[in-house]
């Protein structure tokens, strides 16, 4: 009878999710799908709670209390650290299936239960899931910079890759044959383990969007792998919701950055490099701060264009006080999100969140582009691959056909950088020396601090004259 | 396992996949950093996997392990929850200007 609510509580569970997932359609009902989803995980694991098979609950109890003292912390972290908190999230649902893989093999080998679909299941279950844990962790360390974020690559590195999980799949198909020979088993951890440090390691960080994308469906994958080995259908539904979802970010990822899917499968990303930035640097000019506030009062559209060196330099607060100063004159301001700006999927979304931009002001590419023409002064705040008219014009250029916003078409560009170093991914930006362009040199806090200290000072003046 | 069983869990994933896409293309872009952190959370679902492997206690071998796999799923759920919930509070409209 026990048995009855624990599907109970499944079919509950399965039916809050997808609800939890629905209401994320909009900002207005989308606390209510934390809500859901919250009650979902409630009701499944006291459902499972209730499950007679367990016997013992000590382990369970130490194990819940450790994972909340470890969640919460994991929760708080600076809004920039997103990324490498949910890199290290991927990493854990990775190892979770991974470990359970390994014990259920150990437990129906020591029963004899291990029929051809059990192994099956198991076996892919097993290198998912650990290619997950070693390559989310290898994307944290690089978006923590712990790692260097540059791609590491050396001849043959694709060849080796794929042999070692072509050695992992033959083990596979070895143990699945003759379930009873477990240093193959070993050996297909050992080798998911290595391959998922291989994987990431010629990744560069301006791909980390796609990366993440791609664990985020590995991780959901896994589950549904589990899902057959326990024969549990609430972790198929949840594994394939977070499944779906991870490879339609990753679809949206890929065509932000005009490369294909199967680029992506193959696991080649970061191979689109700098070709030699050769040529000498042409002159570009340059702008104070005081210069720039003065074209922004005269300004009657502006439009902000921020990339990942806003995060870096946390300049998102001093941005939202110059789009108070402007929004005060009357002038109407908009930010430009590029799906790509940014180290994750809707990254630069959240930081313009967290500096209390209201989401009206967030437009996406393809609404702000036809508005750029039209538009006084566009601001580029720490983009630059995004930004280049490379990628429409320049047919040698790595970036060719990828989209960008067309933030050339404005009527003046003020470009704030750091210097005129090449960025990270070392390709030309022409943007930096077309005739509209003025660069605001800096790092983006101090510089975007000045230009708003600019703006308030003229209007102070103004209201004193 | 019975055959009837296998066909079942197949239907399910099928299922649950095409709910998945039309679901996941209707999320505002807006949202994808929380959406990731929610789906994160929601696919932690393994806790359930991992309790029932800690709890059975076959091996010590597996109980182990289960219970690495608890604490590994239960750290997903409470700070991918949290965190997203932190997140959507900051997505605010724009207040009438005085």
């Amino acid at each position: 009878m026990s048995d009855f609510f624990t599907h109970l509580s499944y079919l509950a569970a399965a039916t809050l999710f997808v609800f939890s997932l629905r209401w994320l359609n909009r900002p207005k009902t989308a606390r209510q799908g934390v809500l859901a989803g919250v009650v979902g995980m409630v009701l499944a694991v006291v459902g499972t709670l209730l499950n007679p098979h367990i016997v013992n609950f000590t382990w369970i109890a130490v194990a819940l209390v450790l994972g909340t003292l470890v969640g919460v912390p994991l929760s708080r972290v600076a809004l920039t650290a997103v990324p490498q908190r949910t890199a290290i999230s991927h990493a854990f649902g990775g190892l979770a299936a991974g470990l359970v893989g390994t014990a259920k093999y150990q437990v129906w080998l020591g029963e004899g239960e291990l029929t051809t679909f059990r192994i099956t299941a198991i076996v892919v279950e097993v290198i998912l899931g650990f290619v997950t844990f070693t390559g989310s962790l290898m994307a944290a360390g690089k978006l923590q910079e712990v790692i260097p974020t540059r791609p590491i690559t050396y001849r043959g590195q694709n060849a080796v890759n794929l042999s070692l999980l072509g050695i992992a799949v033959l083990a596979g198909v070895g143990v699945i044959v003759d379930p009873s020979q477990w240093p193959l088993f070993a050996v297909i951890v050992g080798l998911s383990l290595a391959f998922g440090v291989l994987l990431i390691i010629p990744i560069g960080g301006a791909d980390m969007p796609t990366v993440i994308s791609l664990l985020n469906s590995y991780a959901g994958l896994s589950a549904v792998a589990m899902g057959f080995v326990l024969e549990n259908q609430l972790l198929i539904i949840a594994g394939a919701l977070d499944g779906s979802s991870g490879f339609i970010l990753s679809v949206i990822m890929c065509r932000a950055m005009n490369r294909s899917f199967a680029n992506v499968l193959f696991g080649a990303f970061g191979q689109v490099q700098a070709q030699a930035a050769a040529g000498e640097a042409k002159p570009v000019k340059s702008a104070s701060p005081q210069d720039a506030a003065d074209y922004l009062v005269n300004a009657q559209r502006v439009v902000f264009v921020p990339g990942y060196g806003m995060a870096v330099a946390q300049a998102q607060h001093r941005v939202r006080e110059i789009y108070d100063e402007l929004s005060k004159r009357g002038i109407d301001v908009k930010f430009a999100i590029h799906p790509v700006a940014g180290r994750m999927p809707g990254h630069m979304n959240v930081l313009l969140a967290e500096a209390e931009i209201p989401y009206e002001a967030l437009v996406e590419m393809d609404e702000i582009n036809p508005e750029l023409p039209q538009t006084d002064v566009c601001v580029v705040v720490g983009a630059n691959d995004v930004v280049n008219p490379a990628a429409r014009t320049d047919q040698s250029s790595p970036i060719y056909g990828m989209p960008i916003i067309d933030a050339d078409k404005a009527r003046v560009v003020l470009a704030n950088k750091r210097s005129m170093n090449p960025g990270f991914a070392g390709i030309d930006n022409a943007l930096y020396s077309a005739d509209n362009t003025l660069m605001v040199f800096g790092d983006a806090k101090a510089a975007l601090g000045d230009i708003a200290a600019a703006l308030r000072a003229d209007r102070e003046g103004k209201a004193a004259a | 396992m019975s055959e009837l069983n296998l066909w079942s869990m197949l239907f399910a994933l099928m299922l649950a996949t095409f709910v998945g896409f039309y679901v996941i293309q209707n999320v505002s872009r807006l949202l994808h950093t929380p959406l990731m952190s929610l789906t994160n959370a929601i696919s932690a679902i393994a806790i359930v996997a991992s309790i029932i492997v800690t709890g059975e206690q076959r091996t010590t071998f597996a109980t182990v392990l289960g219970a690495v796999a608890v604490f590994a799923s239960m750290t997903n759920i409470v700070s991918g929850f949290l965190i997203t919930e932190r997140m959507l509070k900051m997505f605010r409209e724009k207040e009438p200007r005085a």
